[in-house]
């Protein structure tokens, strides 16, 4: 795989895939929620022009699917979470990430499994961007660790979207997008889930009157407790 | 034609002894503009030199040997550093004879008898200004030495010129390594240097200062050689950021037209690192020294992340 073989635009794709890569890693080490939302929003965006650079060199019906990646998650998905998050007064909440030097190297690790487990893909004839299928596999299980270190309900969401923004990265790179059917399909389930969460957050922070999901464990509140 | 070369050498020296103090005046002084103030005088940090050069030099009573060798430890081997880096030319027997790991190691030996001064006098401050200095060093050096090696499996070569080369040769790629190594060193450049976000370079305040705790007891002539090494430091951060990232304009030969048109990009270049630090400082503020730290932590991760995308997207390239 040589880049120097590559057009402008695929070394362009090239960059934009490692800056997703490199905003879920801020993902993972951002304890601002709101700063967290709008990284979120930024990784949609990031995903949105690497698609429209794909559909510039050949693919022209993913321009469709990069407008609706834009639409949706650049823009929608981060509004409601955004309001969301007014709503149950979290705006100025600061999450305590335990050990996040330590999180952060095994989020590296990740990158670096992600990569042993697709070497073997790599040697099928897919198209020239087909290196970014570990990329997009890591920020998949970023997405995952993301979900498994946090307790705020809201960026577990986020850690859950991110997933999808990998899984459809991979789409993208190695086989130049699915089906629009599939795409309208997902891109409907990620709103619907959106949605879904919305509803669910306002239920927990009734329920137990915060969004720490660690809390749900607990039959019930202790009266004594000081 | 190798004494030639080796006069080359020479040359670069003095026009980084000359123009480390220009580059801080034209900081500052655009600093000043966007604060809407006027800012000294271009020849400014000259006078300060030359001030404090005329002046006579005290030395503490408990101070050792170390104390008065310091100053010249740090100068000349921020000096030697500073002929290692191609300025003007690609072509520099300086930069043939020594790479960049013996960049990073004459960086080290000034910081290291920095810090030694610091704590040599016995006063609160120099102690803790070195403990500080060896904190951010100790997180900034993996984050360098990485960000250098992502640049070095480029060009399979650790020494400047032959990145410099190699980057030329190839002409305009996009390389996610190089993004992420420039975003890095940028981070370990500021921590380095003592800029905004981790020490500031004109406060002496007690509770936040770093660099200026360590050289709070010098006076005179070793002041002005401590002031004179760091403003160097600066210019050989910008310079390797500038040259090794977007090498164009430089001079591939020895010819007066080659290092005439390379004297003025490198000027260009740095003229807009320049305000692209002061924008940056005026913007941002000083973070606690506990947050420091996190602050490498990036620096570090962004490292990595330039090396593992070179194997990853890179290889063979």
């Amino acid at each position: 795989m040589n880049l120097v073989q590559l057009s402008l635009l695929e070394q362009a794709v090239f960059v934009l895939a490692a800056l997703i890569l490199f905003l879920s890693f801020t993902l993972l080490a951002q304890s601002r929620l709101v700063s967290g939302i709008h990284v979120f929003a930024w990784q949609g965006a990031v995903l949105a022009g690497a698609t429209a650079l794909v559909a510039a060199s050949g693919a022209h019906h993913l321009f469709i699917s990069a407008g609706l990646t834009l639409l949706l998650k650049a823009l929608l998905i981060p509004w409601m979470l955004h309001r969301q998050v007014r709503k149950l007064e979290l705006e100025r909440h600061v999450e305590t990430l335990p050990h996040a030097a330590l999180v952060l190297m095994g989020g590296a690790a990740l990158v670096i499994f992600s990569y042993w487990v697709v070497v073997p893909i790599e040697r099928l004839e897919l198209l020239a961007t087909r290196n970014i299928i570990s990329l997009s596999l890591a920020v998949v299980l970023l997405g995952l660790l993301i979900m498994v270190t946090r307790r705020q309900a809201v960026t577990q969401v986020i850690g859950f979207m991110s997933m999808e923004n990998g899984l459809f990265l991979a789409a993208v790179a190695a086989t130049h997008g699915m089906p629009l059917v599939v795409e309208l399909g997902v891109a409907f389930d990620v709103l619907v889930a959106a949605v879904l969460f919305g509803v669910f957050f306002l239920h927990i922070s009734e329920s137990i009157d915060s969004l720490d999901t660690d809390r749900l464990n607990r039959l019930a509140v202790p009266e004594d407790e000081p | 034609m190798t004494a030639n070369a080796w006069l080359l050498v020479l040359l670069q020296s003095v026009l980084f002894l000359l123009g480390a103090p220009l580059l801080v005046a034209w900081v500052r002084r655009v600093k000043a503009r966007l604060q809407n103030r006027r800012g000294a005088a271009w020849s400014q940090p000259y006078r300060d030199l030359y001030k404090l050069f005329g002046k006579e030099t005290l030395v503490a009573h408990t101070a050792s040997g170390v104390f008065r060798a310091a100053p010249y430890i740090v100068f000349a081997s921020t000096l030697l550093a500073c002929t290692v880096v191609p300025l003007i030319t690609v072509r520099l027997p300086s930069a043939a004879v020594a790479d960049v790991i013996v960049l990073v190691g004459f960086l080290a030996l000034g910081r290291f008898f920095l810090a030694l001064a610091g704590m040599d006098v016995g006063t609160a401050f120099g102690g803790m200004g070195s403990s500080r200095e060896m904190l951010i060093s100790a997180l900034a050096e993996p984050a360098m030495l990485l960000a250098v090696f992502t640049l070095a499996m480029t060009a399979h070569s650790t020494n400047l010129a032959s990145v410099i080369d190699h980057q030329l040769a190839s002409g305009l790629i996009l390389r996610p390594s190089y993004l992420f190594a420039l975003m890095g060193l940028v981070l370990v450049a500021v921590a380095e240097t003592g800029r905004i976000p981790i020490d500031n370079p004109t406060t002496h305040l007690e509770l936040t200062m770093i660099h200026e705790a360590m050289i709070l007891e010098y006076s005179g002539r070793h002041l002005a050689l401590m002031e004179w090494a760091a403003q160097l430091k600066l210019m050989l951060y910008g310079v390797l950021i500038v040259n090794v990232f977007l090498p164009w304009g430089i001079g591939t030969q020895l010819t007066l037209p080659a290092l005439a048109s390379g004297l003025l990009f490198v000027i260009g270049k740095l003229l807009l690192l320049g305000v692209i630090l002061a924008v940056a400082e005026t913007g941002l503020a000083k973070m606690r020294l506990f947050r420091a730290p996190a602050f490498l932590n990036l620096a570090l991760l962004l490292a990595l992340l330039g090396l593992l995308s070179n194997v990853i997207l890179e290889a063979g390239a």
